[in-house]
This record gives structure tokens, sequence and C-alpha cells, in this order.
């Protein structure tokens, strides 16, 4: 199955399909098309896997999708064209330029918790990148899986586009096929099993992962503001009554976990005596619902599951320091997160933390917005991942930079020719420091070789 | 021992010694330093391990690898600067930045076992010169199949550098097995594809991304409308005058059609010999072949009789000497180990097609190669070749200059490898290019916090939708909150 798909989209692609920019273009208005057609389906099925609230839906995957289609159909025209870059006067007279070709046949392989954006946005780049495509949806949210796998045919070409839905095995005889990208969502663990898959093949790889995000709160700031801003990201206590209520289980807008197995690993991160105690605020779960209500800690020992590995939940720990530029040392001392945060009003403190804190991006002063903007690269670093994405980035994820120079027959320098004397090495020395002398001495043919 | 080095690179990187960038200036001085001071020893060692003419050393090394510093140089105060980009309406109030940032401790293996590269000395210092650049502490691990190259390493750079954040591992497969088990922020492999898988997976455990620099068959298409003297010219000091063959992007193979490959075949001749008189064996300025493990595997090629019989000039060899002379043959058949490896040596095949179009499908059965060449007048022909010719990199009328041009990224895709170097592209190879966006507590849109009601809905999408009466009514705090 697996081999028949790699097949048919190598068939299609060498048959040039995906090649004009026409034919990207029309896919990508397609997708424009079946995001505001559908956008009550996507929106159900969002709800379905992770009790989303279509508000979230909508800011967070529906509308970025939509976004991000827009925002390839503008660029495509410029990123499709050649790139002119100076020549070398070492090769005078020429022309350089840097050519963006598609790799070819790409995978991608999506997350469960944006189910809808986290498929839909690579996909969008291969396109844009002239790609043929095949998108392999998380099974762990099955009904926006099955939707990709009934809409996607009904609005792109099923040729140069297919979906393949499935579990760890259909995963597996994927990644044994050639590929000439595989983009990866999702964790640490697998990521490694997806690049010692991609290695067997030479398949570039873009790893898209996570880690524990930190926020550093300073003491100078508008807390209310902050605070506000965290908890739409994370929970506290008094902002978190405001957003959902008394009885949070029972607010219409929060997700719940996605299924049992995490609510499981979710709700064992807090079993331990010495975490339970930490709780300042929340704590109640609904095991029927899958429903964890926003919770806060104080100081949890730095030894505990729920302070060494990323938590993906409800759970928000707070760390307490003397000073808060310890704040940073604290985080460098982990793996590279995939966002930091940091809010504050001192420059000093918010220039530290840029300059030091190695991250796949991060914000002063709010949370998550940078994957937003799609002039800025989305992407790990470390063991939060490789390659980064969005905007031009996602195009360029999914593209080969030819170098091409082109020269004609003119501007014959003998002097590099065998055999080597003396003479010639002091012309092309010359001509290599730059000397204007060498280069005119090069040009007419000097020193002059018997035809 | 690995694991010593790669400990005090992490301690001397953990300090910062490697992020001002006076300091990464200071090595950059320094290696251009050691170039011109030890002009005479690269030279020396380079003609030791390859029998290299001086003027190919000075070409095609010292003086890329002197070019790559001055480069660096020049553009580090700016590529070290943050990139501003637009900030989003959606954003508002807010700047956006992307900034390089060293990935931190980064291994450069030079080829361990085939092929190596032309440019030994290039090929290990450019990446290291980028490396240094981005601000990383970097191990170098040259090649010890060219171990005099490798003990001038190991000699001379503890003498110029800070060796606290740059030292060489000299060694062959146990040094390097043990170097890919440690955790590295960045791995930078030249050499063959069979190794190449061993490295990414070895890269995989610790999710170290690779930049691979391999090779393929860089076929060169000789169209009848040419210059043909130019271009025979061209093509021979890019085959020959290059290590002998022995170069990533030599050209391997030649396809003309079947009506000019007389003409260019006597073109050759002519050339081979003018350049390496008649009996190239006893020429200085061709360099030998690396190592008689080499030898032999290039002498195999031609042994089968139907390989053999196809040789229409050259095929002399010296054992003793390691030398073989530049050879051409002429539609030996497509199913030997000649026509379907990299050669990696001085034997040119020749492949003819009824017509030049042909040539095009050919190239593209095979694997994608590092680099692609042409030789034509013809406009369409350039442009098909351009646009539908997958490789690395690729000239038209000329060969293998372009890794001359620091403006143009230099590497591989597909089987040829993945990742680039060169310029600025060393450079952002080495480097982590991490988004920052800033913002003010101002231009509160209460509009995006719970509870979710149609009346904020309907502001955001205004907002996401570009109304400009829906940024007013979300900057202004509509719907008011109670505080």
């Amino acid at each position: 199955m697996a081999a028949e798909v790699a097949r048919e989209l190598r068939a299609s692609f060498a048959a040039g399909r995906t090649r004009p920019v026409e034919w990207r273009a029309a896919q990508l208005r397609a997708l424009v098309r079946m995001i505001e057609e559908k956008e009550g389906d996507i929106s159900a099925a969002l709800h379905a896997d992770l009790a989303k609230p279509h508000m979230e839906s909508y800011l967070h995957e529906i509308s970025l999708a939509k976004a991000s289609c827009t925002f390839a159909l503008k660029g495509m025209k410029s990123w499709t064209k050649p790139e002119k870059v100076p020549a070398a006067i070492t090769t005078f007279p020429s022309t350089a330029q840097i050519v963006s070709e598609p790799l070819g046949v790409v995978l991608v392989i999506s997350a469960w918790n944006y189910p809808f954006l986290l498929s839909i946005d690579p996909v969008i780049g291969a396109i844009a990148a002239g790609n043929a495509v095949v998108l392999k949806p998380s099974e762990i949210a099955p009904a926006t899986s099955s939707l990709f796998a009934k809409l996607l045919p009904e609005y792109v070409d099923n040729s140069c586009i297919k979906v393949v839905e499935g579990g760890v095995e259909e995963t597996t005889a994927l990644l044994e096929q050639k590929w000439d990208k595989i983009f990866y969502t999702g964790s640490g663990t697998v990521a490694r099993v997806v690049m010692a898959a991609a290695a067997k093949h030479l398949t570039p790889v873009a790893l898209e992962l996570g880690g524990k995000c930190p926020v550093i709160v300073d003491s100078n700031v508008d807390l209310h503001v902050a605070i506000k801003r965290i908890a739409v990201g994370g929970f506290l206590k008094r902002v978190i009554e405001r957003f959902y209520g008394e009885d949070p289980l029972q607010s219409a807008d929060l997700s719940r976990i996605v299924n049992s197995k995490h609510f499981n690993r979710l709700t064992s991160l807090v079993e331990e005596k010495k975490v339970a105690d930490k709780i300042v605020y929340g704590g109640q779960t609904d095991e029927k619902q899958l429903k964890i209500a926003p919770t806060v800690l104080v100081d949890v020992p730095l030894d505990t599951a729920l302070m060494t590995a990323e938590i993906f939940g409800p759970y928000l720990p707070i760390i307490t320091v003397e000073k808060i530029e310890e704040s940073i040392d604290f985080i460098n001392s982990k793996t590279k997160p995939l966002a930091a945060y940091l809010f504050t009003k001192n420059k000093k403190l918010q220039d530290d933390f840029v300059a030091n804190v190695p991250a796949g991006g991060m914000l002063v002063n709010d949370v998550a917005l940078h994957l937003a903007n799609p002039h800025l690269p989305f992407g790990g670093v470390g063991e939060s991942g490789m390659g980064s994405y969005h905007g031009k980035f996602s195009f360029d994820c999914f593209t080969h930079k030819k170098a091409v120079l082109i020269r004609g027959f003119g501007g014959e320098a003998t002097a590099r020719y065998p055999p080597y004397t003396t003479e010639k090495q002091k012309i092309l020395r010359g001509l290599i420091n730059g000397s204007f002398i060498a280069l005119i001495l090069a040009l007419l043919g000097f020193p002059k070789e018997k035809r």
C-alpha cells in the first residue's frame, strides 16, 4: 500500500504535473475553498477529537491554515523565480543564480494537538514548492484524520496529493519507502525513529518536536496583562476563574484531554504526594469526560516526572529563584525548548534572555503568538527539532536551492591550463588577489598559447 | 578520547568563549596567517599525499581557503546582526526579528573512506571557517587517507587558533566511530553515500542535524553547437587538472551525439597531449592516485575486455608511482561498473545518443549528481537543462568553477547530499535562526481571552481578515472587560 502510493506519486512527479506554477496555485486555491466551505465540518472534527472550543478552532487552526494558503499564493511568483547573485571576478564573464527546484515526493507526518493546522501547513509548503506529497495525519485525532481522507480528494489533484491514514504499522510501512523529504511533527522518541529510517535513503528531514517551554515572569511587569497572556496558554488563579468560571470542568471553552492514555499519563504526574501537596489551584478531574481543570503548582521538587518531562497538559508548575537572573541558567541547564517566554519591562533582562537562551523561538511579553507571523521561521533546535517552516520558510523547506553558473565561450584565461608554468601562476595569483592588471593579462589570453 | 574532546569543547562553549565576534574574527585572522605563513608546508603535504602540482594546490586549496576566511571576516558583522522582519498586524504592536545563534559544539569530518574531496584543505577548512564564524566550538577529523595533510592540521592549528575551542582529532574508522557516538549539535560530513548513511544514523540517536556533502556521477553534456576547443580545454582541466579526476565535482562522463563524438574525441586527444605531453605519466602536472587501494579499484574498472576495448586514448598506468594517465573511452556498455559507480579517477567515458535532447532523460534516469555540466550555445537546450535536471549545482559552458563563487550555495541533493555551504551559507549551516517576537504590555486585545463569545469571535474574525474597524475595536479593548 505504502509502496504503491510512493510509486504513483513518483510517476506523477516525473510526469511534471506538479511543476507549473498554475497547478500549484490551483491546488492552494482549492484548499482555501475547502477551508471556507467546510469550516463547520473541520470545527466539528476538532471538537470530536479534542472538545476544542470553536473559537480556538477558528483562531488557532482554520484562520491560520487559510492565511498560510493566501500567503503562499501571493508569494509564489517571486519565490519560484531564480535569485540572481553576484558573479565572481575569477569567473568573469559569467552570471550566477540560485534556482529553487522541488525535492520531489515528500512525506508529511502530522500530530494530534493541532491536527488540522499541523497537517495542512506543511502540505501547503510542499505544494507551493512543486512537490508531490503524501500526508499521514495523526491517528490519535481520528475524526480529523478521516476528514482529511474524505475532503482532500474532493478538492485537490489526487494523483499528486494523497492522504494515508493509520497508526504505527502504516507509518512504519511509509517510512520504509524512499522519499525526497520527510516532515515530522511529534515527539523526540519517534523523531529518532523517523530520522534513522530517513538515513537509510539519505532523505533530509524536518522535525518539529517539543520540550519544556519556560515562562520567566519578572516582578517588573504589568502583572494583570502578563498573567492573562500566560493564562491563554497556561492558567493562574484569578484569571483562570474569570476565563473558565468556578467549575472549569463545566466550561465549554476548555478542551478535553485527547484520549485516556494521555489522561492517565497526566494524572499520574501529580499522583505522588510530594507533587500533589504542591497544588495551589485546580486539580479537579473528570475521567469520563477526559477533562482536567487548569492546575497550578508551586515549587514541585525538580527530580519529579512533572518537572523533567514535557507536560503537554493543563498543569502549570511555578519554579522560584532568589534573583530573576538565575532563571536563565536554569533554562539552559535543560534541553533547548521549542519556545521560551519572558515577561518583563527590564530591557537588560530582555537582552540577556534573547542573547543567551537558545530556543526554537522566543517571545517577550506574550506567549505563542510568534507562530502567527509568516516572516518568522518556526522550528526547534537541539531536542526540540531541526528545520523550520511557515511563510516562505515552508516553501524553502521543500525546495532544493540549485546553484547555476552560466558562462559563454569568451573570457578564456589560458593561464589556468597545464602545463603549469611560473608565468601562469603569477598571473593567476594576481587575478585571485584582485589585481586589475592580472585580470587584463588573463583576459587578453596571456600567456599566449599555440593553437 | 572522543568523550574527553566533546566534554572539553562543551565546557568552552558553555563558558561563552566562542560567542564574541572579536574572538571569531581573531580565529579567522589566525587562519589567514597560517595559510600565508605555511603555504609551502601545505603545498608539500598535498604533494606528499597526492603528488598534487603546486599550481593546483594554490588555485584549488590555498587561495580558496584564504578567500573563505576573508569573505567571512568581511561578512561577519552583518551576518551576526539580528534580521528585522515585518511584524504581523494581528500582534500589533510588536517587533519581530531573526537572531542567528551558534548551534554549539560541532563535528566536521573530512571523508574517512571514499571518496575524499578534491580540495582537501578546502573541504576541511571551509566548514571549520563557517563553524567559527557562526560562534561554535568545533572538532575537525581530517581524512586519514591523506596522512600528511592530516598531521599538518594536527600540528599547525594549535599553533594558530584557540585550542580550547577548535580541536583536531586524527584517526580512521575507530576514532571516527568513537566521535560519532558523542552528542554534537551538528555534524558536517564530506565523503561517500555509504558512510553518510552511517553518520546520519548515528546522528539520529541524538537528534543531531547533519550536512552531508557527497558525490555522484557528474555528467557533462557536449552539444555540437559549441566552441569545441574551448569546451574541451575546460572539461579537461576540470577532470584531470583536479587531483586527476579524484574530485567530487569532476566530470564523470560525457554525453554527446553519435555524429559529434569523433570530432569530440579528436579534440580531447589533442588537448590532453598539449596539457600533459606525449607521456602523461612523466608529467609533473598530473596528480597521482591517492593510494594502492584506489589504484586497484580504478584499474579493475577497465580490466574487463568489453570495457578495455572501448579505450580510445590513454590507459597507461605506473603501479609503483600510483599513476594512471588521462584515459578516454567511447560507448562503454552501460551495465559495467565504470558506468554505474562514481569513477573518481582519470577515466572519462563518452556516451552517445541520437539527439542531444535525450541526454537530459539519461541523466535523470540516474541518481541526482552533485554537479551537472552542459556545453552549448543553444539557449533552448540550456533552459531545458537548468529547468529539468535536478542536481546539487550546475554550470553551463564550464566545469567546477561554481564552487569558487561564495554567493552560490554549494551542496548536493538526493544521493549527492543535503545542506550547503560556502560564503554566508557556511555561517548559516552552523547557525540556528531563532525567531524573536517582542511586545510591550499595551495593545491588549481582550477579544482573545475566554470566555469565548460570539461578539469576541466577530471582532477577531474581522481583525484576522484585515478589517480596519475590527482592529480599532480590538485595540480599544472591545469587548470591555471587568478588571
